[in-house]
């Protein structure tokens, strides 16, 4: 187990590194300083800015110093905000991210559940197909346009909710049900899929001749079985609410990360865009790293090794 | 003769036997013996949904492939006196069909406002710059669907070659490939997208193309690695190699039709997710820009009119949501009909 740990964390700092070093040479590729109005400036403003931001070195020089930087927990000046450090901006902006990504997380996951399962059980019934439509449309309908929709709908023409902006718990619903589609369609399409084989296995026969109410033989049999290899979603959930973030939070102005990383996209900010991503990544492979652990510990079956799979 | 009710008369003169070489074989098998691939296409058209979606994704190809054939209407004219007219169709009187919008609660009619005349009529309306709607969604689905596809085909070459080439070669080369796809699996897709394709901006279709094309490749190389390592300790495999065949014919002959069932139905899953991600991209502003179009800028563009002119979006949206669903649900019934064994 412990060499199982060393060798992944190992791996996630490798990771990281690779997409370090490659953010940092694609953005070095393109066009564009943190100059603004380049032509009014004189040549020795000019350098000063360079200068404030280590534009002045050769390449190699700022790409160790980057490096370097991120294991002080640094990542080095916005363009778009003068004199702000890209680790100060990710980090103002973590909270209302994360509050969205939690909520959005938890809701899709119980009612993709619940969903999952009533498909399961009620298999080839009006229900089961109700539940199919509803997660085949969830994978269908792209968080843009479904959020473009609850905006307009629940929060215009109703008025059920606020429109946009971030001042408090009601101005996260609509965000949250925006996001929480995906993840709702992904763990209801695995839920079904999974109980329905569950379902049929011996045990549950064994619980069924036992005399086991239904409800019990569901709950305590079935969906603990089901709930397990579903830890292995949590990765690929988490990059799925990454993507959706980007566009939902700019649709309902919510001052968070995948905001402010379109807007550094659109403006060239590269410094952010490149903070972003490293953060994206390390997120995303604790995240992966995490799972596999927890999987490990829940599912005794899986025997944490050393040495290759 | 009791039991007989027509009273028929049975003389054994009425029976005479059979000549044997022309009389029926038992051991003839009486239905056609079927090749996989029309097994598959037999089960896959029992498959009502999975059918449906395969006759909608026709009509789609058809309609974004072969449409401006029939409608003749350049989808980059602009029109700006007749900019923001809402659908109509001659001689249909349903609202939201007939050029009339609500204005601030009465009903008013677009095209007269405009001061079109009564020929002039654009069946799914324009859009702000008084592009024709109709036009300019199936050149925008011809351009999803492009990108997409060639994406696809690349996503597929390199992902089957590396695991291929992965499963069969094992070993410490083995142990290197998947620590690759291990390390390129746990980056955010969507970052590294948006990085490339920000990083070869303004090369329009080709930077998405990329993108998507050098992200989606490893789970396609980690289907097709695991079958590998399958197949190949398989005789037929054993014997191939043994008669002296070289690695890649194997490859090519033996390993390949046996993998087509997984390439073709993660294909089916690969593509509504090139469509997605190019969608996404467009919509956010970083890929096809204008005066070409694409399923996502059309939604883009169509948003910033939702609330007084709501058909610029839906249109588009829908066309996006009909061929992600078709895709999804055909997906779904090839899986299904190549593999025998799952029962629905």
């Amino acid at each position: 187990m412990r060499k199982y740990l060393l060798k992944r964390i190992f791996y996630l700092f490798l990771t990281l590194f690779i997409v370090a070093t490659a953010t940092f040479f694609l953005m070095k590729l393109m066009p564009g300083t943190p100059l603004q109005n380049e032509a009014k400036l004189t040549a020795s403003e000019k350098a000063s800015i360079l200068a404030q931001y280590g534009l002045d070195k050769p390449v190699w020089l700022q790409y160790f110093i980057y490096i370097g930087g991120i294991f002080k927990g640094s990542l080095g000046l916005s363009f778009q905000f003068s004199d702000q450090a890209v680790s100060y901006l990710i980090g103002s902006r973590m909270g209302p991210s994360m509050q969205l990504g939690g909520q959005a997380m938890v809701v899709g996951v119980i009612f993709g559940i619940i969903l999952g399962a009533v498909g399961a059980i009620r298999k080839d019934t009006w229900a089961d197909r109700l539940a199919t439509i509803l997660s085949i449309l969830g994978i269908a309908v792209p968080s843009f346009v479904l959020a473009i929709l609850l905006q307009y709908y629940l929060g215009l023409k109703l008025g059920w909710f606020p429109v946009a902006g971030w001042e408090g718990f009601a101005y996260t619903i609509l965000p949250t049900l925006a996001l929480a589609a995906s993840p709702l369609a992904e763990t209801a399409r695995f839920i079904r899929t999974d109980m329905v084989d569950v379902l049929s296995s011996d045990y549950i026969e064994l619980a069924k001749a036992k005399g086991l109410s239904k409800f019990g033989i569901v709950y305590h049999h079935a969906l603990r079985n089901s709930l397990i290899p579903m830890v292995t979603l949590i990765g690929p959930l988490a990059a799925a609410l990454m993507t959706g973030s980007m566009v939902v939070e700019n649709i309902f102005s919510v001052p968070g990360i995948g905001e402010q990383f379109v807007k550094s996209i659109l403006v060239n900010d590269y410094p952010t865009i490149m903070g972003v991503t490293i953060f994206y990544s390390a997120l995303l492979c604790l995240l992966l790293l995490l799972t596999d652990i927890v999987y490990g510990i829940i599912d005794p079956r899986i025997r944490l090794s050393g040495n290759g799979d | 003769m009791v039991d007989n009710p027509n009273n028929i008369e049975i003389k054994p003169g009425d029976f005479e036997p059979l000549d044997k070489a022309a009389g029926p074989d038992n051991e003839k098998i009486a239905a056609p013996s079927l090749t996989f691939g029309q097994d598959v296409w037999r089960r896959l058209k029992s498959n009502k949904t999975a059918f449906t979606s395969f006759i909608v994704l026709i009509l789609l190809f058809l309609m974004a492939f072969g449409g401006q054939a029939l409608y003749h209407q350049n989808p980059n004219d602009q029109e700006p006196k007749y900019a923001n007219l809402p659908p109509k169709i001659p001689g249909v009187g349903i609202h939201g069909l007939n050029g009339h919008i609500n204005q601030s609660g009465a009903d008013v009619d677009a095209y007269k406002q405009a001061g079109a005349g009564s020929n002039v009529h654009y069946i799914l309306g324009t859009d702000y710059l008084g592009r024709d709607l109709l036009a300019r969604i199936m050149y925008g689905t011809r351009v999803s669907l492009e990108i997409a596809l060639i994406a696809t085909l690349i996503d597929l070459t390199i992902g089957v070659g590396f695991g291929i080439l992965s499963g069969w070669m094992g070993g410490r080369v083995d142990m290197f490939m998947q620590r690759i796809i291990e390390i390129l699996s746990s980056i955010p897709s969507l970052v590294v997208m948006v990085l490339m394709a920000t990083a070869f901006q303004k090369t329009g279709m080709a930077s998405i193309i990329a993108a998507l094309a050098l992200i989606n490749w490893t789970t396609m190389a980690r289907l097709t690695r695991a079958q590998t390592l399958q197949l190949k300790n398989q005789d037929f495999i054993l014997a191939a190699r043994t008669l002296g065949e070289s690695a890649p014919k194997i490859a090519w002959k033996h390993l390949l039709p046996n993998l087509s069932s997984v390439i073709i139905i993660q294909t089916m899953f690969t593509i509504p997710n090139a469509i997605f991600f190019e969608a996404f991209l467009s919509y956010i502003g970083i890929g096809i820009s204008s005066p070409q179009a694409s399923l996502g800028t059309l939604i883009s563009d169509g948003q910033k009119n939702f609330q007084f002119l709501p058909y610029q979006m839906w249109y588009p949206a829908i066309v996006l949501i009909v061929l992600m669903l078709a895709f999804n649900l055909l997906g779904d019934g090839m899986r299904d009909a190549f593999d025998p064994k799952s029962k629905r």
